[in-house]
């Protein structure tokens, strides 16, 4: 282990983390509006646009993020659309992760009883009132779960970033590797960013997630 | 100009090839998939015993498996296992090694999960007619627990075969590989082939991942109750 080689090539990391957080943060806020308006498309059951919806999620939860990047990155350029690799990876994230967060909430609203609706309507809310201050409070609360998985699952996801010539992580990786086979160190060091960027995420969910399941919500199996 | 493009599919043998590929693919994922159901499933009965050693040690397995990026564990076993102990893997070798450890960290988590929701009384009743654990194992839980499980274990399935797309970045000669082949070799002939290759390639994808999902969702909706 070669200690000076690591404390040179640390800034290099630093630069390609915040990189990758940058993206990965953008990509997810993109991505929950996505999900959150598709799952709204499909809640209402907009004539045509649901259907859209619809075959938008099968498409793109069918098929690997890096496909979609090869031809966001490499096929649009062919029609006219040219993309840079920062658009094309925040494109390609939002695209993946709109279905998976639409999903989350989708099973959030379906798991709300008909009764609540039912029970809102009858005391005079309107339709609107019954979505924003019943339905959609509680719907939330029991996708946490299912979005916190997601959420990972997306930060994980930016890893193949690097195959459209973007400088994350991997990348620098990879250069290293390639320059000076410092294998062991550079991948050391990738495999400490990576858990430097998880794993507070994933302690921040879990805790939310117990908070939730002690309001009641969030895992509705555990009564 | 696009019009002529699509032709680069059906030229000589690009679409034999690239089918190939998706075997290549396919054979990857499907070995994995079988790898990790069954020793995800022996994880999955470790985990759930009391034993605190062993929650321990499969808790930092699993933890550290989930939250590592495929591509990572990709590069520790291709690259990291070759430098640190001299050992020279293919990379499909490397490919189904890291998809399996993988997949038994997923896979153990489900059918921990099955097991556990799993009521307690199960296991009482089952004990209290004079059962051994051997039957109480056999003839009361596996079945409850199997239909709980099945349709997430198909659903590992089409996560599998998705992940499996990664390997092209460690060298191994699939689909996308062959893919960017016939891209490079058709250059000058045919400049819109990577528009045509790659949706092509997105649509195999989604071919083969969409029938494992439906089926895995009609299996949930069935089996709900």
């Amino acid at each position: 282990m070669d200690i000076q080689f690591i404390s040179k090539y640390l800034p290099m990391y630093v630069e390609a983390a915040r990189l990758t957080v940058f993206i990965a943060f953008i990509g997810i806020l993109f991505s929950v509006l996505l999900g959150f308006i598709c799952s709204l498309i499909r809640y209402i059951k907009i004539p045509i646009l649901h259907k859209i919806v619809d075959i938008y999620i099968e498409l793109s939860r069918n098929t690997p993020l890096l496909i979609q990047l090869f031809f966001l990155y490499f096929g649009l350029p062919k029609i006219g659309i040219r993309l840079s690799s920062e658009s094309c990876a925040i494109a390609g994230l939002v695209f993946l992760g709109g279905s998976y967060m639409a999903e989350a909430f989708r099973s959030g609203l379906e798991s709300i009883p008909n009764i609540q609706r039912e029970s809102g309507l009858s005391i005079g809310l309107t339709k609107m009132q019954v979505f924003l201050y019943i339905i959609l409070p509680q719907a939330v609360t029991v996708s946490i779960p299912a979005f916190s998985a997601n959420v990972i699952f997306l930060i994980k996801e930016t890893s193949v970033f690097s195959a459209v010539a973007l400088a994350d992580l991997m990348y620098v990786a990879k250069d290293l590797i390639g320059l000076y086979y410092k294998t062991d160190e550079a991948l050391l060091m990738l495999v400490m960013a990576y858990l430097v960027i998880l794993l507070p995420v994933s302690i921040i969910f879990t805790l939310i997630e117990r908070k939730m399941r002690y309001a009641g919500f969030g895992n509705q199996s555990s009564f | 100009m696009q019009d002529l493009g699509i032709r680069v599919l059906f030229e000589g043998k690009n679409l034999i090839r690239l089918l190939g590929g998706l075997w290549v693919t396919l054979r990857i994922s499907l070995l994995s998939a079988a790898i990790s159901i069954v020793l995800g499933i022996l994880l999955g009965m470790v985990m759930n015993r009391k034993n605190p050693i062993t929650r321990a040690i499969t808790r930092v397995y699993l933890e550290f498996i989930r939250i590592m990026p495929q591509l990572v564990l990709l590069f520790l076993v291709y690259f990291g296992l070759t430098k640190a102990f001299g050992i020279n893997l293919t990379g499909e070798t490397a490919a189904v090694i890291v998809f399996s450890i993988w997949g038994t960290a997923e896979m153990g988590d489900l059918v921990r999960g099955a097991l556990q929701s799993i009521p307690k009384h199960q296991y009482e009743s089952g004990k209290a007619i004079g059962l051994t654990q051997l039957q109480i194992y056999c003839y009361i839980i596996i079945p409850q627990t199997i239909r709980r499980l099945l349709p997430l274990a198909i659903n590992l399935i089409t996560r599998m075969i998705k992940t499996t797309s990664l390997i092209v970045l460690i060298g191994v000669v699939e689909m996308v590989k062959v893919g960017q082949q016939i891209i490079e070799a058709n250059r000058l002939t045919v400049p819109s082939a990577s528009l045509w290759v790659y949706a092509f390639i997105f649509f195999l994808y989604f071919i083969v991942c969409y029938p494992i999902s439906r089926l895995s969702a009609c299996l949930e909706k069935r089996w709900k109750n």
